[in-house]
């Protein structure tokens, strides 16, 4: 079985985003850019099932410029066994790359396809539905656990009540939260050894797939900012201040 | 005009909060608004939806295959409504998350998620980049609207009405490669974290899952629902339910209490529709005492007794 990973390259989690004075977006000029770390979580799953001996090939596949590039050596560092780019120069919303893949999926025929359940720039969280729809596929998203028993899989999803509980054919999509697993580190032979992974580039056109139907996003801003509170010394003065509020 | 419908989150028995929020959120765009019910034995959840201010009608479809919200199979029925429609919400909550993207995708449009703001019926405010931005969303011209309602942006709507109840039948089958197995949820009987008028939070100060317990019983006594931050959870204080923040509930108390939580962005955009924001932390340089409305700089394991004598 091969396994599809999705990878995003997105501003790194740890860096404090600031809106451009013009509103144009957010300032990454300069600024660390990372996988997305569910996208590591999901690439850290698949090579778990291959550890396993439960799946044959890992592909870590990314839709973006040329710099996008990095991240899929991080991918292949990671102990992906190669990598597709998928080369656009526009910025693709969701359906668009849930279209794409589905070009990659219908070359490929991968038995599982694990993304991560958002991206941590536009914290969408819609690709990996939109593939399963495309695709006709079981989808099992936000996932914390998943089993493989050969052509099925019994995954569990952590949802607002709990933890749910599903079983879905494979192929499948399934896109994963928190705590699936920690991503391995990656170390310094491994980065060398990426550099000779195959990494292909097929544009999207290529693909057949034309970028339409975008929503138009602008006027970035800073969220309104809470004003500045109080300090209170002990316990007693904040269930006073509570009650003064109204609160208790 | 425009021809609202809003996908219903319910458990089987009762309807989500989440619902009315959605309408409120559609009375801001505009329009006619219906309502979907789906599910198996929904009687008593398309009363409650009906009863919903400024609802037009409740279309209720009973089916078995319907009973448990499996996507794949609630987004057929969804698309088979659609044409009908203008826009189609549902709540941002794990349930609309799950389920209206593959309905954005059957129609074949993008989808606006977690909409915090409609200003007419084709343009949009969402946050990014876990709430340090906001951005305008307007869809493609002529696009139908798939959208999920960031449910702590919208108060709820009442509900007096009487609007009427359309039965449906399910117009397709079950999908067999997805099978619903169980839910188990370790609420313990508290208030629900996203519609708690009060909630009270752990960090991972707290130190251990027996620690985690003053929490509990300081929320109790309160009539409080219980919430966490990322760390408290992954170090297994408490369950994945109660995680507050960008990858778990956005919520919007009138008041939150933090406890040893030291307020990391993402835990931060969990919270900031709420109220009134309290935090306790030992560290005076805390990000948390940057947002929180009253701070207190202290050692929970004395202020959290303390609270509890003081309230008894």
């Amino acid at each position: 079985m091969k396994i599809l990973i999705g990878i995003k390259r997105v501003v790194d989690y740890n860096v404090r985003v600031r809106v451009l004075p013009d509103g144009s977006g957010v300032d990454t000029d300069g600024v660390k850019m990372s996988v997305n770390p569910f996208d590591e979580i999901a690439l850290e799953e698949a090579l778990r099932i291959k550890e396993a001996g439960n799946a044959e090939e890992v592909i870590v596949v990314s839709a973006g410029g040329d710099e996008c590039q990095q991240q899929l050596r991080t991918g292949l560092a990671m102990g992906a066994d190669r990598a597709i780019q998928i080369q656009t120069s526009e910025s693709l919303q969701p359906l668009s790359v849930a279209r794409a893949f589905l070009k990659i999926i219908e070359r490929e025929e991968p038995g599982l396809v694990i993304l991560g359940k958002q991206a941590i720039d536009d914290d969408n969280s819609q690709t990996a539905q939109m593939l399963a729809a495309l695709w006709d596929r079981p989808q099992a998203t936000f996932a914390s656990r998943m089993e493989l028993n050969g052509n099925s899989a019994v995954v569990t999803r952590e949802v607002d009540a709990g933890l749910e509980t599903i079983e879905i054919d494979l192929p499948a999509v399934v896109s994963v939260d928190l705590r699936m697993n920690e991503p391995r580190f990656v170390k310094l032979p491994d980065i060398m050894k990426a550099k000779r992974k195959p990494l292909e580039v097929i544009s999207l056109d290529e693909l057949g797939v034309a970028v339409e139907g975008q929503i138009n996003v602008s006027q970035f801003s800073p969220p309104p900012q809470r004003e500045k509170g109080i300090m209170v010394d002990d316990a007693a003065q904040l269930v006073q201040e509570l009650k003064n509020r109204g609160l208790l | 005009m425009s021809r609202i419908l809003i996908i219903a989150e319910h458990d089987g028995s009762s309807l989500n909060l989440s619902t009315a929020k959605c309408v409120t959120c559609a009375q801001a765009i505009g329009g006619e608004i219906d309502i979907a019910v789906l599910g198996h034995g929904i009687d008593s959840v398309a009363a409650a939806a009906a009863a919903l201010d400024s609802v037009s009608k409740v279309i209720a479809i009973d089916a078995q295959h319907l009973a448990a919200p499996l996507a794949v199979n609630w987004a057929s029925e969804a698309v088979a409504l659609s044409a009908e429609y203008t826009h189609l919400l549902g709540p941002s909550t794990t349930f609309g998350r799950d389920l209206m993207p593959r309905i954005a995708a059957l129609c074949g449009v993008n989808q606006i998620s977690d909409i915090m703001e409609a200003n007419g019926a084709n343009s949009f405010k969402r946050p990014v980049y876990a709430g340090n931005a906001i951005v305008q969303a307007e869809p493609a011209s002529g696009a139908r609207v798939v959208g999920t309602v960031r449910v702590a942006s919208w108060k709820a709507a009442g509900d007096g009405a009487s609007s009427a109840v359309e039965n449906v039948a399910a117009s397709s089958s079950a999908a067999s490669h997805t099978r619903y197995v169980g839910l188990t949820s370790e609420g313990g009987g508290r208030p629900d974290l996203q519609s708690a008028p009060k909630v009270i939070s752990g960090g991972r100060a707290l130190a251990s899952e027996e620690n985690f317990q003053m929490i509990y019983k300081l929320a109790d006594k309160l009539g409080a629902g219980v919430g966490a931050s990322r760390a408290a959870v992954d170090a297994g204080y408490c369950p994945n339910d109660m995680q507050v923040g960008q990858t778990g509930k956005i919520i919007s108390p009138d008041l939150y209490i933090a406890f040893g939580i030291s307020g990391a962005i993402q835990h931060v955009t969990g919270i900031k529709d709420a109220g009134t924001i309290v935090a306790v932390n030992k560290d005076s340089e805390a990000p948390i005492f940057e947002i929180a409305d009253i701070g207190l700089v202290g050692d929970l394991f004395n202020v959290i007794p303390e609270l509890e004598s003081l309230l008894a």
